[in-house]
């Protein structure tokens, strides 16, 4: 099946959230106007990622990350390992230029500002490969999506989307029971955490944003993260009659109820 | 004397394929108030619905169900409110193929919830096309809670509309036999 869009319809936020969600394995590949990034992930979690101008190789990535200087990437260019990443590494290592911890930072480092450039993107098409990763020889990381959802929805700037999100602040916030979702790992600012404090069913997201004194931009925009990330869900309120107008009530539910839908259960499977 | 009638919903953005699902299963032509379309943002099909589709599916003498299908264009949207009362249930009809109607979806699933506490299902819609998106990616699209059905479908295809209803039904089933009072 294909997973395959625009960022205009559906954000890079919502696609990392769906990533991580599915615990998808595959490549993220995004068109935008004058460039396209491409990310992989595996399980869920975003273990490698190449574009703009570089070619994704590690002695770009390190130059990226200003370990290496322009004269030193060329030299290294030039020996026969520079096509695999995994043997420069190594050699690096051995040669006591750089150790194991700061290529991984060096490559994690550049894969998160990708991401964090990629959320500046409006506009681009997507496309997911399923089950396509990086070639043997790339080196790879496990970073954590949750975090970069998180910083994706505080760096959204559109009020009609995060309107169009969370178009209701008189629903409440529960945390979510899916076993992977956790706070700790997480990192939340102040009023992210002053929000987190006060998610319970009995509080309405408007009440708790006067609590903290937050416009509705603020709230719609942290809850939309916490949202995202997988840590808090909506849930309705008892009573809860928005949008604005009567509620109907439900037809009553009886054993003659059960009857009359097994009636049309028959019905329907003789057509 | 004049048989019980009982009704269905199904609703869902322009052009997710209301019409065709209750084309499908109508055993009466289906009524249908279509009309050119006039805006150019919607000219994706020539004609659209601006009323609603009504559809019937004979049960016996004494039982009658009836579809109805709402318009899907945002401005006839006052009447949702009149289509859903009375409801059995209601059915969400997603294009799978196009994210871009994927939060209109939301908002309209949202909408019939708050009017009706009734059980519905997610129809993901042109299954068999090759840019639709898989039913446990809509799921997370639609941020559907676990216990919200989405099934596969094909509006055109028979077989797929009836397995459609059939999980609504089921779902009401579950309802009903949640709410029966215990031996």
């Amino acid at each position: 099946m294909a997973l395959k869009g625009d960022l205009h319809d559906f954000s890079l936020t919502q696609l990392l959230n769906l990533v991580h969600l599915a615990h998808k394995t595959g490549t993220l590949t995004v068109h935008g106007t004058n460039d396209q990034v491409s990310l992989s992930f595996s399980e869920g979690k975003l273990v490698y990622g190449q574009g703009g101008l570089t070619d994704g190789h590690l002695v770009s990535i390190l130059r990226h990350t200003k370990h290496l200087t322009e004269e030193q990437a060329r030299l290294l260019m030039s020996r026969p390992q520079a096509n695999n990443d995994k043997e420069l590494g190594l050699l690096l290592i051995h040669a006591g230029y750089l150790d194991q911890q700061t290529i991984v930072q060096a490559v994690q480092q550049y894969i998160t500002d990708l991401v964090l450039r990629l959320f500046t993107w409006s506009e681009g098409s997507f496309q997911f490969f399923n089950g396509v990763l990086p070639p043997e020889d790339r080196i790879t990381v496990h970073l954590d999506l949750q975090n970069l959802i998180l910083e994706g929805a505080r760096r959204m700037k559109e009020w009609e989307t995060l309107q169009e999100e969370i178009p209701n602040l008189d629903l409440a916030l529960k945390f979510t029971d899916r076993p992977d979702s956790r706070l700790r790992g997480i990192n939340l600012t102040v009023e992210e955490w002053r929000v987190v404090s006060y998610v319970n069913p009995k509080n309405t997201i408007r009440q708790i944003a006067h609590t903290n004194r937050l416009s509705d931009v603020e709230i719609r925009r942290i809850v939309y993260g916490l949202m995202q990330s997988g840590v808090v869900e909506v849930v309705h309120l008892q009573g809860d009659t928005s949008p604005a107008g009567p509620r109907i009530m439900p037809i009553p539910r009886t054993p003659e109820q059960a009857s009359l839908i097994n009636r049309l259960i028959g019905r329907i499977r003789s057509l | 004397m004049a048989p019980q009638t009982v009704k269905m919903v199904i609703t869902g953005p322009f052009n997710s394929g209301k019409t065709a699902f209750i084309r499908s299963v109508s055993e009466i032509n289906v009524v249908s108030t279509e009309r050119k379309i006039s805006s150019p943002a919607e000219r994706v099909k020539e004609t659209t619905t601006v009323a609603m589709d009504f559809g019937r599916i004979t049960v016996d003498q004494d039982l009658v169900l009836f579809l109805f299908g709402t318009p899907g264009q945002k401005r006839f949207d006052f009447m949702w409110e009149i289509l859903s009362e009375g409801m059995l249930g209601f059915v969400v009809i997603v294009d799978s193929t196009r994210p871009e109607t994927f939060r209109e979806a939301r908002f309209i699933m949202e909408t019939f919830r708050a009017y009706a506490a009734t059980p519905f299902v997610v129809a993901a819609n042109k299954q068999d096309q090759e840019d639709a998106w898989s039913v446990e990616d809509l799921r997370i699209a639609l941020r559907l809670d676990s216990d919200i059905r989405c099934v596969e479908c094909v509006a055109t295809d028979r077989e797929k509309v009836k397995n459609v209803l059939l999980e609504l039904l089921d779902s009401i089933l579950v309802e009903i036999n949640k709410d029966s009072p215990k031996p």
